[in-house]
């Protein structure tokens, strides 16, 4: 494997620098619409704890996006707010499962937000995600590479959450194991494009950003099934309505970004 | 038990331990109006951290920025904080008379149980979000400071955690102001409007001023030391700490009289329509019925997992 480098300047002088910037793109927006779904729950939760513990979820997220977009500063990308408030929807390289809503209705006014949709899109994304930070923790981008260790230590707490509510809601009556039964078929429609690399995704393992990139679908698909096996659960098959990796995404992801970037946009260049 | 008539003697002992300046306990022996005392102003207390999360949870995804995001996140979390640690202090005190947190929440969605005033009013703009922190979050401070030498030893000590808290809100809240404030004209005009628009809610928030006949509970409160102070004196203090450095901002308190008597050694304010803040405690504000029914529908929808948790 070629050596690490550390310096931005010299990782924007390799030929496969565009496959590490389409790899940051992926980790930045994967967390701002992750983080942007859970900080809508606030004042929601279905218990006063859990409104406490989850937007504690909400929070890292949301800082880790921040770090992600301030790697693409680093960068020279622009400025990390611009990137993540400014960029239109064909740009944007999240997944899929990631932009959808929490249910149906505004946050705001009526909100009537599905939580076993919420715990199951989000344990699909972290066992992605601890997957993901796994092998970046080795990335060849020293940057990323450290982030990525300082980032998993977060993700553990995070899954834990999410399969300790999936366990209880699985073995503790027909009407939950139910909701979730619909949860899972649900977000398996929309997790299709969870594992796709992207245009450049064969260079990402190549070139060392991503060490062990072309295993982590593999991976991730076996994980979440064994989990789903242990609650009697069939594998699904996963589809998806576009491919986030690829910029196509659906109309939610346009309503997300008018109301994360509602304030930003009256005056990017100014202090808030 | 507590409907059992009384012994006087034991009533006499427990305002001996008040005025000697103990603290009580939560499992100590208190007299039935002093834990119905106690339960008004604790769960009410809880109940409005809860009910005010949500006017600034209306920015929560809208922050500006990447940090105001983190920011304004941590701090709506800590005010649902507030609300848990209060409301487990008003369970203790319920448990006695069978009561549980559910029938708090009963009691908040029927009207029964009251929610502070300035929590129903509307947040239209983010320059709102950042006069919320910084304002509300700093009345607030003042009355929890008072009730830090309360007699009931588990409110004082939940206090304590919430006043260091509340001291970061004050922070957060007038670092958006600042940036408001120093901006362009346009993000200036929103802070004074957003001033304007909190104002009259700002001089509602301690109460109307005592006369010579405050209530019974007011009197009650001061008896049994669960508040040291009157409406007026906290209100005071207010105007004492915020109109000079809401001046130093460049902003103006829309009000044309406020100015301090040096004579009388108190500011002279133009009072609030107390009409209106009898409306308001009564949920009939302007966000009152919006800002429930938010609260009742989520409340409602989480039924289910609830139910699940109560078996595990």
């Amino acid at each position: 494997m070629a050596a690490s480098v550390r310096d931005p300047e010299e990782a924007k002088a390799t030929p496969d620098f565009p496959a590490l910037s389409e790899l940051l793109w992926q980790l930045a927006d994967d967390d701002l619409l992750i983080g942007f779904r859970a900080s809508e729950w606030l004042g929601l939760g279905v218990h006063i704890e859990e409104d406490i513990a989850f937007a504690s979820i909400a929070q890292d997220e949301m800082g880790h996006a921040m770090t992600y977009f301030q790697l693409l500063e680093a960068l020279g990308m622009g400025r990390a707010d611009d990137l993540a408030q400014l960029r239109p929807v064909s740009e944007r390289r999240n997944s899929i499962l990631v932009e959808w809503p929490n249910g149906e209705g505004d946050y705001a006014e009526t909100p009537h937000f599905d939580w076993a949709f919420t715990l199951v899109r989000h344990f699909l994304y972290d066992q992605f995600e601890i997957i993901r930070l796994e092998g970046l923790c080795q990335s060849r981008y020293a940057p990323l590479a450290e982030a990525a260790a300082a980032i998993l230590g977060e993700k553990a707490y995070h899954r834990d959450h999410q399969q300790l509510w999936l366990d209880r809601l699985l073995t503790h009556g027909a009407e939950s194991r139910a909701r979730v039964e619909r949860a899972v078929a649900q977000a398996a429609q929309l997790a299709g494009d969870l594992t796709d690399l992207g245009p450049w995704g064969n260079q990402v393992a190549e070139a060392g950003w991503w060490p062990g990139a072309d295993q982590a679908g593999a991976r991730w698909q076996q994980a979440v099934e064994s989990f789903l096996g242990r609650y009697q659960l069939a594998p699904p098959t996963w589809s998806c309505p576009g491919n986030g990796r690829r910029g196509d995404h659906s109309p939610h992801l346009d309503a997300a970004l008018a109301v994360l970037s509602e304030v930003y946009r009256q005056d990017p260049l100014a202090q808030w | 038990m507590e409907t059992e008539r009384e012994d006087p003697e034991r009533v006499e002992a427990f305002l001996q331990r008040i005025d000697r300046g103990e603290r009580i306990e939560a499992d100590d022996w208190m007299p039935a109006d002093y834990r119905r005392q106690l339960i008004r102003l604790i769960a009410m207390h809880g109940v409005s951290e809860i009910m005010g999360a949500l006017p600034e949870k209306e920015w929560v995804p809208k922050a500006p920025t990447l940090y105001r995001k983190l920011a304004i996140m941590a701090k709506v979390q800590d005010e649902i904080g507030h609300g848990q640690l209060l409301i487990r202090v008003a369970e203790d005190l319920l448990a006695p008379l069978g009561k549980t947190r559910e029938d708090l929440l009963d009691d908040l969605f029927s009207g029964r149980l009251k929610f502070h005033n300035v929590f129903h009013m509307p947040a239209p703009t983010w320059a709102d979000a950042g006069i919320i922190a910084w304002l509300v979050d700093g009345a607030a401070i003042i009355t929890q400071g008072m009730s830090l030498s309360s007699s009931y030893a588990p409110y004082v000590r939940a206090l304590q955690r919430i006043v260091e808290e509340e001291g970061f809100h004050i922070q957060h809240g007038e670092s958006i102001c600042m940036a408001l404030a120093e901006g362009s004209p346009s993000q200036r005009k929103s802070l004074q409007e957003a001033l304007e628009r909190w104002w009259p809610a700002l001089m509602m928030f301690f109460g109307p001023r005592e006369t010579d006949q405050a209530t019974s509970h007011q009197q009650a409160n001061l008896r049994y030391r669960i508040r040291t102070k009157t409406n007026e004196e906290l209100r005071q203090r207010f105007l004492t700490k915020y109109v000079p450095r809401i001046r130093s901002l460049g902003l103006v308190p829309p009000d044309p009289t406020l100015h301090f008597d040096a004579e009388k050694g108190e500011w002279v304010y133009q009072q609030p329509d107390w009409n209106w803040f009898r409306q308001i405690i009564n949920n009939q504000g302007p966000r009152s019925q919006a800002r429930l029914t938010l609260k009742h529908l989520t409340y409602e929808e989480g039924r289910w997992a609830r139910a699940v948790l109560a078996q595990a």
